[in-house]
């Protein structure tokens, strides 16, 4: 029996990524409607929105951001064992598609790590923060969050397309 | 209107710029 490494970062590759962009669907098309729908139901008696944010979502957006890391991280190492990493990164020939899928994904680790993730925690009280900036703090994680589901559409395109071919 | 205000509107974006990018890479892989 051979060891692969390769086939090993490619299996984690994808466990880590479909518990990243899983959680990212789960946040754009379940827990955003949710919430907005419990919040607006409180005052007609309904239990408000309250678990949602105390329970649920602390520990989705745990396993979402380390799942994002450990993604990114395993499709690096991949491209880099197999020294694609600058040849996908600067879109070179055939490694244009991988690259792009790449690129993207680098893209929507950043909005995870550097707007989701401290903006959420204003917005959950992880750290304080006044009404005006937790309002500021909600726009923010929601955008970036919707700019990743879009760009997730194109990402899973390109990822699929190194080894499979484009659908056009 | 932001498009990404909206599920649909952020879904219809996503499959736009799939297509974009995917002419503009094919171009750039010579294909």
């Amino acid at each position: 029996m051979d060891f692969s490494l390769f086939a090993l970062e490619r299996w984690v590759h994808f466990m880590a990524g479909i518990t990243w962009i899983g959680l990212l669907y789960y946040f754009n098309f379940v827990q955003v409607p949710a919430v907005a729908e419990a919040t607006a139901d409180k005052d007609k008696g309904g239990p408000g929105p309250a678990a949602i944010t105390k329970y649920v979502a602390p520990r989705a957006l745990l396993w979402f951001r380390w799942a994002s890391l450990v993604t990114w991280f395993t499709g690096a190492f991949y491209l880099m064992g197999a020294h694609k990493f600058l040849t996908a990164f600067t879109l070179q020939g055939q490694d244009a598609y991988i690259g792009m899928g790449a690129w993207l994904g680098t893209i929507m680790l950043f909005n995870v790590w550097g707007l989701i993730w401290p903006n959420q925690k204003k917005i959950l009280g992880i750290v304080t923060a006044t009404d005006e900036e937790k309002a500021k703090a909600r726009k923010i994680a929601f955008l970036a969050s919707r700019t990743n589901t879009m760009l997730s559409i194109p990402m899973l395109m390109f990822m699929g397309s190194a080894s499979h071919g484009l659908p056009f | 209107m932001n498009p990404l205000a909206s599920i649909s509107g952020t879904i219809i974006a996503g499959f736009v710029l799939a297509i974009v990018l995917g002419l503009v890479v094919k171009m750039l892989a010579g294909a």
